[in-house]
C-alpha cells in the first residue's frame, strides 16, 4: 500500500511527497512499497541526524555567548564545520571497555538507546500531510517508545561496572518512574478534548482562528498551558537535561552512565540525547503548540512543515537557555517535585479540563465565567502547592557583627 | 564490606551515623571520590562509604601535592621563601606574601611606611574579591550549573589579575611584598585601574545575585545542606567565612586590628544557620564591604615612600627570637610561626594554612548527606590543594 501525494493542496505543502512519488514511479512496482518506507526512514535519519550536529554547535555557541565566550568558531566559518570534526575525532578514538564490563550490554547500550530514541519520530506529523505511519494510538505508542530509552541508560549504568555508573543508573530508574507519571497525566487532557489518540487528529483539532488571528491552539487554554507547562518539566527530565541531568551529573558522578564510555559510542549517547529532546519537543508542539497550524490566517501561505520546524526550534532553544542558567536538583528534590507537584497539578489538570470540555457551550458573559473559573483552577493549586514546595526555603538576611 | 569493617570515626564531640544493616539497608558502598574528579577542587580524595547515596562515612585523603614546603623554608633565606608562598595557595599569593611578611616583620622589629601599609590593604582585599568571586563560580559550578556562573566570576578575576600583573609583573605568583613594605610602587595610572574596578565591582556583585542568591533550585540545594555548629567550628579552629557563617564574630582585622584596617569602617557579615548558603551568602556580602574598604584605602592612600629606608634585603639576618604573624585571609587565619637562630634562614619555619584546617570538619558536615551534597559541601569550605599539602 503507497500513500500518494494529496493534489489538492499548493505546490510547496506537497513537493516532499510528489518527488517521492517521482522516484518511486521509476522503480518496478515489486521494489516500491519497501522503498517508500526506506526514503522516509532515510529522510528522518538525514533530517535529524543533521540536525542534531547542528543542535550541537548552536548549544555551545549559546553557552559560549551566555558566558562570556564565542563558542567554537575555528572549524569553518563562524564554527559551522565542527560538528563535522567532533563526528570525525569521535569516529577516530579509541573505544575503551573496562575488562571487567558486562562486554555485550556495554556494547548495546548506545546502540539500543539511540534506536529507541529514534522510535517516536514515526508518529509525528512533520506537515500537513507528512506523518511518516498513521496510527490511531499514536500518543500512546510514542510515550512507551519514550519510556523505553531510559532503560538503555540502566544498561550502560549497570554494565560500565563503575561505582559512578551505577549510581547513576539507580538514579536513571528513580527519574524515570518519578516523571513518566506527569509526563503522561500531562497530555490526558489533550486526548481528552480532541477525542483521539491519533497525533495528526489532535492536530486537525487545533485548526482554524478567532477572527483571523487568534489560534486554537491548546496552550492558549488555562489547562493547555499549565498542561504545557507541566509537559515541558516532565520532558527535561525525560531527557536527562539539566537541571535534570542526574544520571550525568558532572560534577558529582563524573559522567555517570557515561564515565566508561568513549568514542562513537559517547557520541552515540548525546546523539540519543538530542533526538530524545526533539522528539519530546515535537510531541509538545503537537499536542500544545498547534503542530504544523500556523499561527494567524493570513501566514498560512508559509508551508506547513516550515512551522512545526520553527516551533521546534523555540523549544529546543528554550531547553538550551534552561540548561545555560540553571543549577541541578539534588535526587530526593527531583523526585519530590514530581510526587508531590507536578502530579498533583496534572491530576487537577484533568478536573480543568473536563470543566472545560463540558461548558464548550458557553457564550457572551458565561464565556468570561469559564475563563475565571478554569484560570482560579489552575492558579489556586500551583500557588498553594509552590508554597509547600519550597516551605523552609527562602532568601536571608544577614546581620553584621557589633565592632 | 559488611558493616562490622567500618570503624566508627570518632572524632571528639561528633558521632558517627552507622547503617542498620537490616532486610531494608543493602550492602554499602565505598566510593573513591577523587584524586580525578571534577568537584575535589584539585588533587584531593575522599573516601567515601554510601549507603544508597547517604554518606555514612567520609575518609579525606589528601598530600597529593605535597612540595615540603616547610623544609624548603628553613634551607633558604628569609626572602627566598617569599615567591614560595605564592605558591601555597595559588589563588591568594598577595595575602600569602602579606601574612608571611608581617612574621618576619615582627621577627626582625621592622617597620612598614603607611603608603605600603595602604598598598597592602588594597591588594589584600582584591585578593579577597578574587578568591571569593571564583568561590561562589565554583560552588555554583558544583550545584550543576554549566559554567555560567563560574565564567561570570572569572570575567572578573581577569580584571583583578590584569592588574596584580602590570603592578607585579606576574598574575598569580606575585612575590610583591617585602620585610618592611612592598617590592615597587603603584602607579597612578594603576591606582586609577583598581578604582576603576572597584567602581564597576558592585554591578557585578549585582548581576551575579540576581542570577542565583534567590534562585529555588540554589536555595533548596544548599539552605540546611552542610550545618557547622559554632561549638565545633570554634573547637575545630575553623577560621574565616566558614566560622563566620556559624555566627562567631571573629575577623582578625577586627580582633588583631593589624595594618591600617581600624582606620576603615566595614562591617563583619554573621550567618545564623552554619549552612553551605550562609557560606556563600558571607562571602558575597564580605566582598560588599571589601569594596568600601577599598574605596577608602584608595581614597585616603598617602604619599612617601613604599619600603622601609632601613630595611636591609640583602645580608638579612633577624636576631634569634620567634614570632608568629596571621591576618586574615580570604579563606581565613593565615599564619607564619618563624624561629630565628641568627642565622640567614629560619630555624623553624611553619604555616597556620587555613584550608588545611577548615578542611578537618569535612566529615562531620557530610555524613547522613548525599553524594550531591558532599560535592557542594566541599565547594563551599573553600579550600586550595597547594596550600592543604604544602
Amino acid at each position: 500500500m503507497i500513500a500518494v501525494a494529496p493534489t489538492s493542496d499548493r505546490f510547496l505543502e506537497v513537493a516532499p511527497l510528489q518527488l517521492r512519488d517521482w522516484f518511486i514511479g521509476l522503480l518496478p512496482q515489486s521494489l516500491r512499497w519497501i522503498t517508500s518506507g526506506l526514503i522516509t526512514v532515510v529522510a528522518i535519519l538525514a533530517v535529524f541526524g543533521l540536525l542534531f550536529a547542528y543542535l550541537t554547535l548552536a548549544e555551545r555557541k549559546i553557552l559560549g555567548r551566555v558566558q562570556n565566550r564565542p563558542g567554537p568558531n575555528r572549524t569553518g566559518w563562524f564554527g559551522l564545520l565542527q560538528p563535522f570534526a567532533d563526528g570525525v575525532k569521535a569516529l577516530t578514538k579509541e573505544d575503551v571497555v573496562p575488562r571487567d564490563a558486562d562486554q555485550v550490554l556495554h556494547y548495546l547500550a548506545p546502540v539500543v538507546l539511540v534506536a529507541l530514541s529514534l522510535l517516536g519520530f514515526a508518529v509525528l506529523p512533520f506537515g500537513r500531510h507528512l506523518v511518516p505511519v498513521e496510527l490511531d494510538a499514536a500518543v500512546l505508542y510514542f510515550f512507551a517508545a519514550g519510556a523505553a530509552t531510559e532503560l538503555a541508560v540502566f544498561m550502560a549504568g549497570w554494565a560500565s561496572r563503575n561505582k559512578y555508573s551505577l549510581l547513576a543508573a539507580m538514579r536513571a530508574l528513580a527519574q524515570l518512574i518519578s516523571y513518566e507519571l506527569p509526563l503522561l497525566l500531562s497530555f490526558v487532557p489533550v486526548v481528552m478534548l480532541a477525542g483521539t489518540l491519533s497525533t495528526t487528529e489532535i492536530v486537525t483539532a487545533q485548526g482554524g482562528w478567532t477572527g483571523g488571528w487568534i489560534p486554537h491552539w491548546y496552550v492558549l487554554t488555562p489547562w493547555g498551558f499549565a498542561g504545557f507547562v507541566i509537559f515541558m518539566i516532565a520532558a527535561l527530565a525525560e531527557s536527562n537535561r539539566s537541571p535534570f541531568d542526574l544520571p550525568e551529573a558532572e560534577s558529582e558522578l563524573i559522567a555517570g552512565h557515561l564515565t566508561e564510555y568513549s568514542g562513537f559510542k559517547y557520541a552515540l549517547f548525546f546523539m540519543a540525547e538530542y533526538f530524545g529532546m526533539c522528539a519530546l519537543s515535537g510531541m509538545a508542539v503537537t499536542l500544545f503548540l498547534g503542530g504544523w497550524q500556523a499561527p494567524c490566517a493570513w501566514l498560512e501561505f508559509i508551508p506547513s512543515y516550515a512551522w512545526f520546524a520553527g516551533k521546534l526550534l523555540v523549544l529546543l532553544l528554550g531547553f538550551m537557555w534552561i540548561r545555560a542558567t540553571l543549577p541541578r536538583l539534588r535526587m530526593d528534590q527531583l523526585t519530590r517535585l514530581a510526587w508531590k507537584f507536578l502530579v498533583p497539578l496534572a491530576l487537577i489538570n484533568l478536573g480543568t479540563a473536563a470543566f472545560w470540555s463540558l461548558t464548550a457551550g458557553w457564550t457572551g458573559p458565561l464565556q468570561l465565567v469559564r475563563w475565571a473559573v478554569a484560570l482560579a483552577l489552575v492558579v489556586t493549586p500551583f500557588v498553594v502547592m509552590g508554597r509547600r514546595l519550597t516551605a523552609g526555603v527562602a532568601p536571608r538576611t544577614y546581620r553584621y557583627a557589633a565592632s | 564490606m559488611s558493616v562490622s569493617d567500618l570503624t566508627p570515626l570518632s572524632a571528639p564531640g561528633g558521632s558517627t551515623v552507622r547503617a542498620v544493616h537490616d532486610e531494608f539497608h543493602g550492602d554499602l558502598l565505598e566510593v573513591s571520590m577523587g584524586p580525578h574528579h571534577p568537584s575535589t577542587h584539585g588533587v584531593f580524595r575522599m573516601i567515601v562509604t554510601l549507603d544508597g547515596e547517604t554518606i555514612v562515612k567520609l575518609k579525606p585523603v589528601f598530600g597529593y601535592l605535597h612540595r615540603n614546603h616547610e623544609k624548603l623554608g628553613e634551607n633558604t633565606t628569609y626572602l627566598a621563601s617569599m615567591p614560595y608562598t605564592d605558591r601555597l595557595d595559588y589563588l591568594n599569593s598577595m595575602t600569602n606574601n602579606w601574612a608571611y611578611a608581617v612574621a618576619v616583620e615582627k621577627l626582625a622589629g621592622l617597620a612598614v611606611p603607611e603608603r605600603a601599609e595602604y598598598v597592602r590593604v588594597i591588594l589584600a582585599e582584591l585578593t579577597r574579591l578574587l578568591n571569593h568571586s571564583c568561590l561562589a563560580g565554583f560552588l555554583m559550578q558544583d550545584c550543576g550549573c554549566s559554567g555560567t556562573p563560574l565564567m561570570y566570576a572569572f570575567r572578573e578575576r581577569e580584571k583583578i589579575l590584569d592588574l596584580f600583573e602590570s603592578l607585579s609583573g606576574s598574575r598569580m605568583m606575585c612575590n610583591y611584598q617585602r620585610f618592611g613594605g612592598c617590592r615597587v610602587d603603584p602607579s597612578a595610572d594603576w591606582l586609577a585601574g583598581a578604582q576603576r574596578l572597584t567602581d564597576g565591582y558592585g554591578a557585578f556583585l549585582d548581576e551575579f545575585e540576581a542570577l542565583l542568591t534567590g534562585n529555588e533550585i540554589l536555595m533548596a540545594r544548599t539552605q540546611g545542606v552542610g550545618r557547622l555548629s559554632s561549638a565545633l567550628a570554634i573547637s575545630a579552629g575553623v577560621t574565616g567565612p566558614a566560622l563566620r557563617a556559624t555566627g562567631v564574630a571573629h575577623d582578625l582585622r577586627k580582633v588583631d586590628g593589624y595594618g591600617v584596617y581600624p582606620r576603615f569602617d566595614f562591617r563583619v557579615p554573621l550567618g545564623d544557620h552554619g549552612d553551605t548558603y550562609d557560606r556563600y551568602m558571607i562571602r558575597i556580602l564580605e566582598m560588599r564591604e571589601s569594596l568600601k574598604i577599598l574605596s577608602q584605602a584608595l581614597a585616603g592612600l598617602p604619599g612617601g615612600p613604599i619600603m622601609d629606608p632601613k630595611a636591609k634585603l640583602r645580608g638579612f639576618r633577624p636576631k634569634a627570637g620567634e614570632a608568629y604573624g596571621r591576618i586574615e585571609g580570604p579563606k581565613g587565619e593565615i599564619g607564619f610561626y618563624l624561629i630565628s637562630d641568627g642565622s640567614a634562614n629560619p630555624y623553624r619555619y611553619r604555616v597556620r594554612p587555613p584550608s588545611f584546617i577548615n578542611l578537618t570538619i569535612l566529615e562531620d558536615m557530610c555524613l547522613g548527606r548525599t553524594v550531591a551534597d558532599a560535592v557542594i559541601i566541599l565547594g563551599s569550605v573553600d579550600i586550595v590543594l597547594g596550600e592543604v599539602d604544602r
